[in-house]
């Protein structure tokens, strides 16, 4: 296909964007129920959990997948610096991933007390371990991380674990045991129901807590984030969309408007990798404390010809994954039963 | 032990273990379409059943080679970030395009295959396990097509020198279709639907051992065998033409795999035997003008020999030598075998041969080995290159990844991956004792209504 002269490079900045915006809001819910996992006691509960997410867990995570393959594909460059970087942490972050998989698939196949505590507890850390990381990996990638003239990382892994990545680890925990439990509540009944009800209040006050740290932090400490809000005023209102849906929350909530919530949530979501987008472009990855050698969307990306090939790729994939990805959770609408085919 | 060393047997070792996985899905795939096709067909709730039983033991695979594939497509930029940045343009689109036609269309199905039995109608949960299935194939496609271009680059330049250096991609088709590709391709296919053929084969075999579930098993058994014995047959067809694409293609490959050192019209075919790499020496039943004739169709075609490549461009050509002739024996091993099987079942007599039901049991672990054997002797084959003519294993490690962090790395895998291997095996035969569901002879729900009512 000719795309003429389409700005391929912010284009695909904006694709990748989607695709893990896509991710934080589909996986961030099974990410979150992963999280709740152990708060609930009873086995049923737990399968009832579990089987909230049963469907579709394997489909969001799919979204990092490709993700990570555009933005191999799209930006070969970033994906290097990043991945060989952040070694360890990627490793640690597999490693959780790995284990959340397969405690999903293996839990429920055994009725021995010891097995299935032993994949709840793999299910939960691996679900916390990976919303952690994910949100390490993004605080550093918004500080900005040193990298060299050859664009590689010059850090160490401590370099990694500074506290304002941490913080936004801990927030990205927080915002999606939030957004699994607004989940949890939609897709279940019944006293584990009105057990969710009750704690969802705590979830909310967590993520608004952490939420606003983060906040006066990046406003603080990350000058750069600061400057480019200043320079560009209309961002506030993406802000401002931000808070709005972060507060329609617990509003919602309080009418017994769970979809709804989920939508805000949804939304917030979707406001905030907005805002961190627009804040970091046309960079991908800032170099912090020399910012000459940042990884922008012109150096590190694929030739013109890929960008193109790859878009077209994406045009004829995409619809088709979201219509069918659509239909599955209509499908599987509605409160969860279990039965003989349930986890 | 260096980083490149380290990194190198992190990365065999995670898609050896890996790839115990994926041809499961995809031959298991194929065997679901047909059970749940003859299902339809039929309206034999038998078939029913057995979709049902190994739908559930294809969810296991699946769930083990979901989790085990993601530490790959990070292993690219975590070990070999310099072969990353370099192949990104061309091998990064082919994986992408993995990620949104193969991936999405498999997990997404795979809700439905596993857990939409009661939800929907009959014809709908058939389409989900052929789109299950046809995803499981696209995965092959694209990761396949990636790896043939590390074999036999086309369709790409070069851009920028020294470290800037990278491939870009100047045919997109060209690429796709580069000269290997379809070959191996074929030839991957084959060995996967061996893959699940056979474990079908062999869980079925083992529960006529037992009498156990004998209607159950007879019918799994005869679908089994059938899949088993084309795949079989098939891959004889594309193993051939793979090897004649590696002559043309790859000849230091090719003579490695033969360990031919010298030169020759007439080339032998070593059926038997081990290479003495010191004395550049081969031991063992050769067959004169055999190798010729089979990599050319003229036993006096000139098949070139290793001393004709610079010693530092030669592969190991010991293990080349060990993995392909290992891989070729056990396909030769795997038709004889289905064939005999066969037979016996066309003439009534297996049920009663328990030596030949002992074999069809152990059939299971042919492709399992010779997967991984013909991938091995693949990539092996290729070395010194990781992109064949135009990088260097070495030359593709990350630049700041130190040995002791892979070690690391590599340590948890593999203390990982045993635990995984040993709940996989712990679970399928816990499956396997089970046996089928009865409740599976009902459909229920949905599946049980009339045709005529089904939208």
């Amino acid at each position: 296909m000719n795309f003429g002269n389409l700005d391929l490079h912010t284009t695909w900045f904006i694709l990748i964007g989607v695709l893990f915006t896509g991710y934080a809001m589909l996986d961030g819910f099974d990410l979150g129920v992963g999280a709740l996992h152990l708060f609930t006691k009873e086995d049923q509960e737990r399968r009832t959990m579990l089987n909230a997410i049963g469907p579709v867990w394997d489909g969001n995570e799919v979204w990092l997948v490709t993700g990570g393959g555009a933005l191999f594909a799209a930006f070969p460059n970033v994906y290097a610096a990043v991945f060989s970087g952040f070694y360890l942490a990627f490793v640690l972050l597999l490693v959780a991933l790995i284990f959340r998989a397969v405690a999903i698939e293996f839990r429920s196949k055994q009725p021995m007390r010891w097995w299935r505590q032993m994949w709840d507890v793999g299910f939960a850390g691996g679900s916390i371990l990976s919303s952690l990381l994910i949100g390490v990996a993004m605080g550093n990638i918004a500080w900005g991380i040193p990298i060299d003239a050859r664009g590689e990382y010059a850090g160490t892994f401590l370099g990694l674990l500074r506290p304002y990545p941490l913080l936004l680890g801990v927030t990205t925990v927080a915002l999606f045991m939030m957004h699994g439990a607004i989940y949890a509540l939609m897709k279940t009944d019944g006293a584990l129901h009105d057990k969710l009800r009750g704690w969802i209040n705590n979830c909310i006050i967590f993520f608004i807590i952490c939420y606003a740290v983060t906040t006066m932090a990046t406003l603080l400490y990350v000058p750069h984030m600061a400057a480019r809000m200043r320079a560009n005023p209309w961002l506030f209102s993406i802000a401002l969309l931000n808070m709005l849906a972060i507060a329609n929350i617990p509003r919602e909530i309080h009418h017994g408007r769970d979809w709804r919530a989920f939508v805000s949530s949804c939304v917030a979501m979707v406001a905030l990798m907005g805002l961190f987008g627009l804040e970091m472009y046309p960079n991908l990855i800032l170099s912090n404390p020399d910012p000459a050698n940042s990884l922008t969307i012109h150096n590190a990306a694929s030739s013109e010809k890929t960008l193109g090939i790859m878009l077209t790729i994406a045009l004829t994939g995409v619809p088709l994954v979201l219509a069918y990805t659509v239909s599955i959770y209509w499908i599987f609408r509605g409160k969860v039963k279990l039965d003989r085919m349930s986890y | 032990m260096d980083v490149l060393t380290l990194s190198r047997i992190q990365f065999a070792a995670t898609i050896s273990f890996h790839y115990i996985y994926p041809p499961l899905s995809i031959g298991l795939g194929v065997m679901l379409v047909i059970f749940e096709a003859l299902w339809l067909q039929t309206k034999n709730p038998l078939y029913h059943q057995l979709a049902r039983f190994w739908t559930r033991v294809f969810a296991l695979t699946f769930a083990i080679g979901v989790a085990t594939g993601i530490v790959m497509e990070f292993e690219f930029g975590t070990n070999w970030a310099t072969y990353s940045r370099y192949v990104g343009d061309v091998f990064g689109s082919a994986l992408a395009a993995e990620g949104i036609f193969a991936f999405f269309l498999e997990s997404g199905f795979l809700a439905i295959l596993l857990f939409g039995w009661d939800k929907v109608g009959r014809k709908l949960h058939f389409f989900a396990t052929c789109m299950v299935c046809l995803g499981a194939h696209f995965s092959a496609i694209w990761i396949v097509v990636a790896n043939s271009w590390m074999q036999t680059p086309a369709g790409f330049h070069i851009v920028g020198e020294g470290l800037k250096a990278r491939a870009e991609i100047t045919n997109f088709w060209e690429m796709v279709f580069n000269p290997s590709s379809m070959d191996r391709l074929f030839h991957t296919l084959c060995g996967a639907w061996q893959a699940g053929a056979f474990l079908v084969v062999s869980v079925s075999a083992w529960y006529l051992l037992k009498k156990r579930h004998l209607e159950f098993a007879r019918a799994s058994l005869r679908v089994g065998l059938v899949v088993g014995m084309i795949a079989s047959l098939l891959q004889l067809v594309s193993g051939h033409e793979s090897a004649q694409g590696v002559a043309r293609n790859q000849p230091a490959k090719l003579a490695a795999f033969e360990g031919l050192y010298e030169t020759t019209t007439n080339a032998p075919l070593t059926l038997f035997g081990w290479v003495d790499e010191k004395n550049e020496r081969v031991t063992g039943l050769a067959m004169p003008g055999l190798l010729s004739w089979l990599a050319y169709g003229d036993a006096k075609q000139r098949v070139t020999g290793l001393r004709e490549f610079k010693p530092e461009d030669r592969p190991p050509v010991a293990w080349s030598f060990l993995f392909f002739h290992g891989m070729v024996a056990i396909g030769f091993g795997m038709i004889l075998v289905s064939a005999l099987g066969f037979l016996d079942f066309w003439r009534g007599s297996l049920f009663d041969k328990r030596w030949m039901l002992w074999l069809l049991v152990l059939t299971v672990l042919g492709p399992q080995l010779a997967n991984q054997a013909g991938w091995f002797a693949a990539e092996v084959g290729r070395q010194p290159w990781i992109v064949q003519g135009l990088m260097r294993t070495p030359d593709g490690l990350s630049a700041v990844v130190k040995a002791n962090t892979v070690l690391a790395s590599l340590i948890l895998f593999t203390l990982i991956y045993f635990l995984l291997f040993a709940v996989f095996v712990y679970l399928l035969n816990d499956k396997i004792q089970h046996g089928p569901d009865d409740a599976d002879l009902t459909p229920s729900g949905k599946l049980a209504l009339p045709e005529r009512r089904q939208s």
